[in-house]
């Protein structure tokens, strides 16, 4: 589903990226673990184009994103293939971004109504399906500003799923939560693995990588030093600075 | 089961005495004698003619100068609204070409009086005797040179409060609609221009009320507004306070109006709203 070959991304003097490679298969979950700053993020952003890319090339579902190859070259597509890309990738962020102008229902069809312009009582009635699948059907008519963090994280997971992804992308989807509020998401996450839903999560939830991950790879420094099934990652792992990192978060001796 | 939701109860409550405030009832005691001999001065002064007042508040002149000067204003804030938000994305454009452009543009038309905008475009014809194949004075009437003079003039200052306003719009917006498959324009229209409307309207209200009382400024082209049409009669009559006093009654209800339009949309606004920052 996502193939990535010596990815690079520069900002300014600093490189973020220092050349990513890494698979991902159809219905695989992949946590992405790492100290802040060591460009999961960035990467996972790259992965929808919503950062261009210096070096290499990342493929989604074997099309190159973002760019056309002719002859040696890359061309940057136009805005309108872009888009359309990314419409196939589901993103959730880190503070929601959920629109606060709009009702959760309407955050759920704005996508669909707007951009795939599918009629307005199927968009409507998928929307609320989806809401009812993340548990709040009862808080359709609610601006985002009256919901919890938890609520709103959830409203934006369907918002994402409304576009029927091919891949999820969730970027540090708990950080911003409070701590009681964490487990309601990461359910429905949880959910979303056992519907088949190829998934990319950067997260520092441990127990979920342990539990819910097909594998796990850690990124220090703008590189993944190392990857493989959680099991392995989390309890032994092969590179000193996993060590150490793993020791910082779960507190696995060193 | 209702817990009690106080301690005190009637029995307990003693006489409350206010803090006494000398300062507090001299200085309004000050104020209101002032404005009371401020409105004696005005109703009793024999140099003012009331009948006169009376006798032009509602005449067709005024109301036909009342017209034109709603019609300047409106027309002055959709031109200057439409060029506001244009110039305000170009000032946030990736080209630098459109961020200098916008940005000379803004420059140049808010660091020079109105009145030499107004005058230049009603005397265009003195640089420029034909447009193309029209005589610039039958194409530029007093009119439509106020128009142009007063929305190209509001462009500036729109760009300015949209700018505001587009920039106050958090960032994650933009990702979040990108993500979703949005183009650009999409995104600007749909998700980040409805939420600056809640930063625009302060502003873009008292704007448009400055704007009801610089279309007073086109008089100096004949430009028919209301103070052209109050002038005119005084010129004739010599009723000088008389007619700036009935033109004063005339704005007055004009921004009076403005004000509670925009007190009714800044409600409207805010419900949807109430705390659109984001909440974890």
């Amino acid at each position: 589903m996502l193939r990535a070959q010596g990815v690079h991304k520069r900002y300014r003097q600093e490189e973020v990226l220092k050349g990513i490679d890494l698979d991902v298969a159809n219905g695989e979950v992949l946590c992405l673990i790492g100290p802040s700053g060591s460009g999961k993020s960035t990467f996972l952003r790259c992965i929808n184009h919503l950062e261009r890319i210096d070096a290499g090339r990342l493929y989604v579902d074997g099309a190159l994103v973002g760019y056309r190859e002719r002859g040696d070259c890359l061309y940057e597509m136009q805005p309108r293939e872009v888009c359309r890309q990314r419409a196939d990738i589901g993103m959730v962020f880190q503070r929601f971004n959920l629109f606060p102008h709009l009702t959760a229902l309407q955050n759920v069809m704005e996508a669909p109504l707007h951009v795939r312009r599918e009629p307005k009582a199927e968009a409507q009635e998928r929307a609320r399906a989806l809401l009812e699948r993340v548990g709040l059907a009862e808080k359709a008519g609610a601006y985002p500003s009256h919901l919890s963090g938890g609520q709103q994280q959830r409203v934006a997971i369907a918002r994402a799923l409304a576009m029927r992804p091919k891949l999820m992308l969730f970027d540090e989807p708990t950080s911003a939560l409070d701590p009681e509020l964490v487990g309601e998401v990461l359910a429905v996450m949880r959910g979303l693995t056992e519907d088949g839903m190829t998934m990319i999560v950067v997260t520092h939830e441990m127990a979920f990588a342990r539990d819910a991950a097909d594998s796990v790879a850690f990124m220090d420094g703008g590189v993944i030093v190392e990857s493989g099934p959680p099991g392995e990652m989390l309890s032994r792992p092969r590179h000193e600075r996993t060590r150490a990192f793993l020791s910082r978060v779960i507190g696995v001796p060193a | 089961m209702a817990a009690p939701t106080s301690s005190c109860s009637g029995a307990l409550l003693t006489r409350v005495v206010a803090r006494r405030r000398p300062w507090l009832w001299l200085g309004s005691a000050v104020v209101a004698t002032a404005l009371a001999l401020l409105a004696v001065s005005i109703f009793r002064n024999p140099n003012i003619r009331h009948e006169v007042i009376l006798q032009y508040q509602f005449a067709p002149a005024i109301m036909a100068g009342l017209r034109t000067t709603v019609v300047l204003a409106l027309l002055a804030a959709v031109i200057g609204t439409v060029l506001g938000v244009l110039l305000a994305v170009m000032r946030l454009s990736e080209s630098p070409v459109l961020r200098l452009a916008s940005g000379f543009y803004t420059w140049l038309l808010r660091g020079t009086p109105l009145l030499v905008q107004i005058l230049i475009w009603g005397n265009l014809a003195l640089l420029f005797e034909f447009i193309g194949p029209f005589r610039t004075n039958d194409l530029l009437t007093p009119f439509v040179a106020s128009v142009i003079a007063l929305g190209l003039n509001e462009g500036a200052y729109m760009a300015e409060v949209v700018r505001a306003g587009i920039i106050a719009v958090d960032r994650g917006q933009y990702d979040a609609a990108l993500a979703l498959g949005m183009s650009r324009p999409q995104a600007l229209r749909r998700i980040i221009l409805p939420q600056a409307l809640r930063v625009i309207i302060p502003p873009a209200g008292n704007q448009f009320i400055s704007l009801l009382k610089a279309t007073s400024l086109v008089s100096v082209i004949a430009g028919g507004d209301l103070l052209t049409a109050a002038e005119n009669i005084s010129s004739a009559n010599l009723h000088t306070i008389e007619l700036m006093l009935v033109a004063t009654f005339w704005y007055l209800v004009l921004t009076t109006i403005t004000s509670v339009g925009q007190h009714y949309m800044e409600r409207r606004l805010g419900k949807s709203g109430a705390g659109m920052h984001v909440t974890s």
